[in-house]
């Protein structure tokens, strides 16, 4: 068992032949992921890296039978293949894309939740079940099978959190990166709550950062539903108020959304917070007894 | 990105909103002939800065003469504007916005943002205009009217009546209202807005609605497709070492400590900030490299962290997921040979490639200190930057 992906989800790649598309489906082909094909317009009828190439995502839909899609397609573009892969019966959407508008977004968010499909990012790494599907961009060598669920707003504290995992021998159970945009397509509460229903996770890592009030919803739902031990660590306490740190989501602005409020009400919800990122691992060994 | 005021009133009066007759002048000269043209015997001259809060800071002012705008543009053209929002240094004083004066009976509140909880564009109304919302919506919340917005059909009249009805408005103020409520909404959508706010929305004397400030925030992601908005950038505004980086595609904040961060990733890059301050060290900046960071990428960052002159250290933390350390290496050297550091450099590197990046930094012959973790990192620099 597994959150969102496991080893029988069949993948499309949108943007498959470009750079980014290409780089990152031969990793995914090489870790074990059933990509079964790819969308580049105008490029149907053709093979890429051994995989038949569509002109539209009903085309793949209907040819391979995927039920998940990765973009990779640049920001203007964005929208337009979030919408073409939901309308084509695609279940579990992955944007990579940082850069997205924020108003785009917001309309895809509605089409999404409307159709009932699942949308992870934009701006973020990806979701892997390590040993059995990876799409994103994540470096795969630092993961292992195991039982840890990992939730995360930023790409690289997720490997930090992930490497800290696999040395503890702890493994991760699956890995999502929501993203750093200030209206991600799936919140930390839609993953919790998989993360809660998952057999396999047996403990959870929430990473979060400054901006918005998503922690602290979070918080509140973890105090409310989540009995598994969580492990909270927040990025940005030295972080300048009125200043986007990097992702586009991670600004505290009219005195909202600083990391100091986030701990509060994550240690309120009886999470066990970390202040140093270095102490992920060392935490979670604390509050598991593992 | 932000809008002056008047680069903001000049966007509203496009879509049909009520706001004063003005001229934004870059000269005393220019002031003297602005009130000219607007006519009558009262102005007002606003210092055109990116930050709220001008009144009390003397950035704003009632003036009965033209000769007065001049002696106001010629105090604030080329000076700093303090603020309770800016740094102690101020904002420079871009441009003067003369303007004829208005009436005022009554101040309102008028604003929308795109906000995060509800995901939606949500606009607020209140009776407390003229003051700091924030306050406001802090102490006394229920004086905050609120109306959300439905991405798929838009702002709706009658949203903009159930606002007006609460505010108090009479029967001809609801229609000016309703007006200028719809017009907002439908800038908010055609210019990507992340953030609007008419503070305050005055009554005239004469009972007329009438915007008299505007303050507008672009979505930065949308520009792309606004060709207009772009032109309307004042890098006056911006800090000098972040637009230089932004060229680069790098993301720089900079910070009052002494230790210099170079990081891949956003979330990494504060969480060094973080785990610096934990060891007992200030970080001088917030660095990202990014994703796909090549060898001059980190050569620039490296430059621009060196141009802080508070700067007594650096440590460069890369976890290498799709960058590969032993090209941040390369950078590293290439870096230290052009611009010549002269300061201690920690590197922390991990994941792709870590072992070859560190072997070339080794066999660089220059001053680095490996880190062997996360946490030695930190505790190298913190010394490091107090010359231990």
């Amino acid at each position: 068992m597994s959150v969102l992906i496991n080893k029988d989800t069949k993948v499309i790649c949108q943007g498959f032949t470009g750079g980014q598309g290409t780089f990152h489906s031969e990793q995914a082909i090489a870790y074990g992921t059933k990509m079964v094909g790819g969308v580049t317009p105008g490029k149907g009828g053709t093979t890429h890296l051994g995989l038949p190439v569509f002109n539209t995502v009903k085309d793949a839909v209907e040819a391979t039978g995927a039920d998940a899609s990765v973009i990779y397609v640049p920001a203007p573009f964005c929208k337009d293949s979030i919408l073409e892969a939901a309308n084509a019966g695609i279940k579990l959407i992955v944007a990579i894309t940082e850069g997205i508008p924020t108003l785009d977004m917001l309309e895809c968010k509605v089409k999404c939740d409307e159709l009932g499909v699942v949308l992870i990012g934009p701006n973020c790494p990806g979701v892997i079940t390590p040993g059995e599907c990876k799409i994103g961009i994540m470096p795969a060598q630092i993961h292992q099978p195991g039982k840890v669920g990992i939730v995360s707003r930023s790409g690289t504290l997720t490997y930090e959190a992930v490497k800290q995992t696999t040395d503890q021998g702890f493994g991760q159970s699956t890995c999502v990166g929501i993203g750093g945009d200030p209206i991600p397509g799936s919140s930390f509460i839609d993953i919790l709550k998989l993360f809660q229903e998952d057999p396999k996770t047996e403990a959870i890592v929430m990473i979060g950062e400054i901006g918005g009030t998503a922690e602290e919803e979070a918080a509140a739902y973890i105090k409310a539903n989540v009995t598994k031990p969580v492990v909270s660590y927040i990025a940005g306490v030295t972080a300048p108020p009125g200043k986007r740190m990097g992702h586009a989501g991670a600004i505290i602005s009219g005195g909202q959304g600083t990391a100091d409020e986030k701990f509060a009400a994550l240690e309120d919800a009886g999470v066990k917070t970390v202040r140093s990122l270095a102490d992920i691992g060392s935490a979670l060994k604390e509050v598991t007894g593992w | 990105m932000n809008l002056h005021e008047y680069q903001g009133k000049k966007l509203f009066a496009e879509y049909g909103l009520p706001v004063s007759t003005g001229y934004a002048v870059d000269t005393p000269e220019e002031a003297v002939e602005a009130c000219k043209k607007i006519g009558g015997n009262m102005w007002v001259v606003k210092a055109q800065v990116h930050a709220g809060g001008r009144g009390k800071a003397g950035g704003v002012k009632l003036i009965k003469s033209a000769d007065e705008a001049g002696e106001f543009a010629k105090q604030w053209l080329g000076k700093n504007l303090v603020t309770f929002q800016t740094d102690a240094n101020g904002q420079p004083v871009s441009k003067i916005l003369v303007e004829n004066c208005t009436d005022i009976s009554n101040e309102l509140y008028l604003g929308a943002v795109l906000d995060r909880a509800t995901r939606r564009v949500v606009f607020m109304a209140s009776t407390e205009g003229g003051v700091d919302i924030e306050t406001v919506a802090e102490e006394t919340p229920e004086k905050i009217l609120k109306a959300i917005i439905d991405p798929l059909v838009g702002a709706q009249p009658y949203q903009a009546r159930e606002l007006a009805f609460k505010l108090g408005l009479n029967p001809e103020q609801i229609k000016q209202f309703t007006k200028i409520f719809l017009g907002l909404a439908k800038l908010f959508t055609d210019k990507d807005l992340a953030l609007l706010e008419i503070n305050p929305l005055v009554v005239t004397d004469e009972g007329n609605l009438h915007c008299l400030d505007a303050k507008l925030v672009i979505d930065g992601n949308a520009l792309y497709r606004h060709k207009d908005l772009q032109e309307m950038r004042d890098p006056s505004q911006e800090d000098e070492r972040e637009a230089d980086a932004a060229k680069w595609e790098l993301n720089y904040v900079a910070l009052d400590g002494n230790i210099g961060c170079m990081v891949n990733g956003a979330g990494l890059a504060m969480g060094t900030m973080d785990i610096v301050n934990i060891h007992g060290g200030q970080p001088a900046n917030f660095l990202d490299v990014g994703g796909g960071a090549t060898k001059e990428r980190v050569a620039e960052a490296f430059k621009i962290i060196l141009s802080d002159e508070n700067v007594k250290a650096v440590l460069v933390n890369i976890f290498g997921g799709i960058v590969r350390c032993d090209m941040i290496a390369e950078g590293i050297i290439g870096a230290v040979e052009q611009v010549g550091v002269k300061v201690p450099v920690v590197v922390r590197l991990e994941g792709n490639n870590a072992e070859l990046g560190s072997k070339k930094l080794a066999e660089s012959g220059l001053n680095i200190i490996a880190a062997t973790s996360l946490t030695d990192a930190a505790q190298q620099v913190v010394k490091a930057a107090e010359g231990k």
